[in-house]
């Protein structure tokens, strides 16, 4: 079973981040490198990334054919993806295991979710 | 992967044969493990350009034992290899693949680990070929039959059969993983597909091998009987667009009729001769399906008395729920709705509540009471193809 660990930004987050000194900051990337190691080397780790800030983001659409990649909606938004963690385990309690260790959960939340598979019982 | 070519047919059989070889003579089943690999794929390389050697088992143990003398060099355990004998052929034995598939099932691992490991020792796949089954990364499942074999080591668990006492008890979960990685294939119902039902191929090939090497064992021709009776129906279980098709509305002229005669000739002589298990009991009721070639013809009350048996016997949410449809069949949807009221709170969480209580909330004829729980089912399920049904079915009875 795969499930998703997902670490949104937010303003109760970035206020976290504001307070943290250099040394802190470089430990919770540290943490989340080791985190990624860890995974690994348990064979659960399907992948795991961290975004680009969102004022980078593309919005593409296609209309009539036509591909559309524009830089907005410019609607402030206070609440934004910073980064995954997929990993497939038997069940959703390791994966909350997983989810405590990553270093964001200690300041804010992470949101753990099952991911859809392809089977299929017979009804 | 798709259809197994001789070639691959030839260098799975002789896998486990040519690893137990090297693992007897050599110790240290890890070694000799990743020795045997790299010699399969040594063949699956050089032979399709330089032809099949005369016996290719003794060509791949020859190769691997080279490999693994390499690898002792490597390691600065050159003293123990000072020590082995000289240098008669490694020999292959009867009980070489029941042995593996015991050592590689081994309780001190995970089942995940279990699965990947088994399918790579016994079964003879790559570890590229397991990853693109289990829809994993490479490195992944590299790790995981890594750590099962430190584990392995770890344990002090040696390459031999355990007394006749421990067995029993081995064998059953050695069952379980067989089952395990047949439900991985049987359940999937597209997308990567081809890969997934090469899955189910190869548990049902392991389950003959365990079958053949232990054949008054009841639970395992259980198994064996059970996972072909499944696997009969699977032509007719998903439309070519990979929706589901339930059983009562397939078309049974597509299911594998020599699968389910094999099927109930197998758990026929089981039920007859052997102490009665869970998987015998689910293989009876599989095969009480197969003999029905309309669905109207399905001896209902038969199947409501063995899940009974099975509730007894393992107790699950699914042997519960399934019940619960068979008392429907024979008693009436107002009935199994009373059982199922019962029984809820012992599966509170169980996202099939929703879908049974759905069909029989249709067979009942309260469309609209069925249609909320469709909805409700759809939310719950983890399924892709289920999700699409479960709505399919609310929006029917919309129409």
């Amino acid at each position: 079973m795969k499930y998703l660990i997902l670490i949104q930004s937010n303003p109760r987050s970035l206020e976290v981040w504001e307070r943290m000194t250099d040394q802190q900051r470089m430990d919770f990337g540290r943490d989340h490198l080791k985190l990624n190691a860890e995974m690994e080397e348990a064979g659960v780790l399907v992948a795991a990334e961290g975004l680009a800030d969102p004022s980078l983001a593309r919005w593409v659409s296609v209309r009539g054919g036509e591909t559309i990649a524009s830089d907005g909606p410019y609607a402030e938004v206070k609440e934004h993806l910073a980064g995954f963690y997929l990993v497939d385990c038997p069940t959703v309690d390791e994966a909350i295991a997983w989810a405590a260790k990553v270093p964001d959960a200690a300041n804010t939340e992470v949101e753990v979710r099952p991911v859809l598979d392809m089977s299929g019982w017979e009804f | 992967m798709g259809v197994l070519t001789g070639l691959e047919d030839l260098l799975r059989t002789a896998a486990p044969q040519v690893l137990a070889a090297v693992t007897r003579r050599y110790g240290d089943f890890d070694a000799s493990e990743e020795a045997v690999q790299e010699a399969l794929l040594a063949a699956a390389q050089q032979w399709p350009a330089d032809g099949v050697p005369d016996n290719p088992r003794s060509w791949l143990i020859t190769v691997a034992s080279r490999r693994r003398i390499e690898l002792l060099r490597s390691d600065a355990a050159r003293r123990k290899r000072e020590l082995l004998p000289p240098d008669p052929l490694p020999d292959v034995r009867g009980d070489d693949e029941l042995t593996l598939l015991v050592l590689c099932c081994h309780p001190a691992l995970t089942p995940v680990s279990q699965v990947a490991l088994t399918l790579r020792a016994v079964g003879g796949l790559t570890t590229a070929e397991i990853a693109r089954a289990l829809l994993v990364p490479e490195p992944t499942v590299g790790q995981r039959i890594s750590r099962a074999k430190q584990r392995i080591r770890d344990s002090g668990a040696r390459f031999a059969l355990p007394g006749p006492d421990e067995l029993g008890a081995r064998l059953t979960g050695v069952r379980q993983v067989l089952y395990l990685i047949f439900n991985e294939g049987h359940t999937a119902s597209s997308g990567s597909r081809l890969h997934r039902v090469e899955l189910t191929r190869e548990a049902i090939r392991l389950a003959r091998q365990l079958h053949a090497a232990r054949p008054d064992d009841g639970e395992t021709a259980g198994l064996l009987a059970l996972m072909l009776l499944t696997d009969a129906r699977r032509p007719a279980r998903t439309r070519p667009d990979g929706g589901l098709v339930p059983l009562a509305e397939q078309d049974r002229a597509l299911w594998d009729r020599t699968a389910i005669a094999e099927g109930i000739e197998i758990i026929t002589k089981a039920l007859s001769s052997t102490r009665i298990g869970p998987f015998q009991l689910q293989a009876a009721i599989a095969a009480i399906h197969g003999e029905a070639t309309r669905p109207e013809l399905t001896d209902w009350p038969q199947i409501k008395d063995l899940y009974a048996l099975l509730h007894a016997l393992a107790p699950s949410p699914m042997v519960a729920l399934n019940r619960i449809v068979a008392v429907a069949m024979v008693d009436g949807p107002k009935v199994a709705l009373a059982a199922l009221d019962r029984a809820e709170p012992a599966l509170a969480e169980h996202y099939r509540v929703a879908a049974v209580r759905a069909h029989l909330l249709e067979m009942a004829g309260e469309p609209e009471a069925a249609r909320e729980q469709y909805r409700i089912a759809a939310r719950r399920t983890l399924s892709l193809p289920e999700q699409r049904y479960l709505e399919s079915r609310a929006a029917r009875l919309s129409n």
